[in-house]
């Protein structure tokens, strides 16, 4: 039996300490997001007439294969901790719920490794 | 979805939207369509890592009015998530919460999200 009162345990740091994870890290790629959408959207709007060369040779730099790839895990982060709620809010059954979960997870997740490895085959001319 | 016939409560179809209500709904309907619109970014990805040949496929498809189209709502979709989300970190941080505060800055959030589309395109095409 505690010796606590009811609110002092309610005021310690949540469910194992892990109750704040998805909220805070929805939050952290957000911020991340903010210049790295920015960026993209130059990005594209720089390559939108250019030709193969020209596109090859700006995701190849460095600087850009990177920004490419943190957008990449930011971005497929921050849309598996979203759909995650959308999921939780729209379907009442659990089974239904949790299947569903877990297969965009695994989709979110194998479409961002896919995406980093084209983007680093882009960068080291492996084509 | 509800397969246990509990009871719901009332839907976006029953309550008004004023704005503030509709550009919620609509942070979360453009989450989705960017989530899907990922698709998009590795399909390009993976066609320019291909070669020559799949960077003009798929340039070929983005060219086509379809593909503008679908580009065009991918980019109004992309600035207005940036833009309320800005909004909703405000938020988080306890700030702007009055109701005058929230009506001004549904109106920006619109007004900046459209300018941000239009400018991006006007710059591309002209």
């Amino acid at each position: 039996m505690s010796l606590q009162t009811p609110l002092a345990r309610a005021r310690g740091l949540g469910s194992a300490k892990e109750g704040l994870h998805h909220w805070w890290m929805q939050r952290v790629t957000a911020v991340a997001l903010i210049p790295l959408t920015l960026w993209l959207v130059y990005a594209i709007a720089c390559i939108a007439d250019a030709d193969y060369k020209t596109v090859i040779d700006e995701l190849s730099s460095p600087l850009n294969s990177s920004l490419l790839i943190s957008l990449i895990i930011a971005a497929f982060y921050h849309a598996a901790l979203g759909m995650q709620v959308v999921f939780e809010d729209y379907i009442s059954t659990k089974s239904t719920r949790i299947v569903c979960i877990v297969v965009t997870n695994l989709l979110l997740f194998f479409l961002a490794i896919t995406a980093v490895l084209s983007v680093v085959r882009i960068a080291l001319g492996g084509h | 979805m509800n397969g246990n016939n509990r009871p719901l409560s009332p839907h976006l179809q029953i309550y008004r939207l004023p704005l503030a209500a509709l550009l919620s709904i609509l942070h979360r309907a453009t989450g989705v369509f960017l989530s899907l619109g990922t698709l998009l970014l590795v399909w390009w990805l993976v066609s320019v890592a291909q070669g020559e040949s799949g960077f003009n496929n798929a340039n070929a498809i983005i060219g086509s009015w379809f593909g503008q189209l679908i580009l065009f709502g991918w980019s109004f979709a992309l600035f207005f998530h940036l833009s309320n989300g800005i909004r909703h970190l405000f938020w988080d941080a306890g700030y702007g919460f009055e109701i005058n505060t929230v009506a001004r800055s549904s109106v920006a959030v619109l007004a900046v999200s459209v300018t941000l589309t239009v400018s991006v395109w006007l710059i591309v095409y002209l």
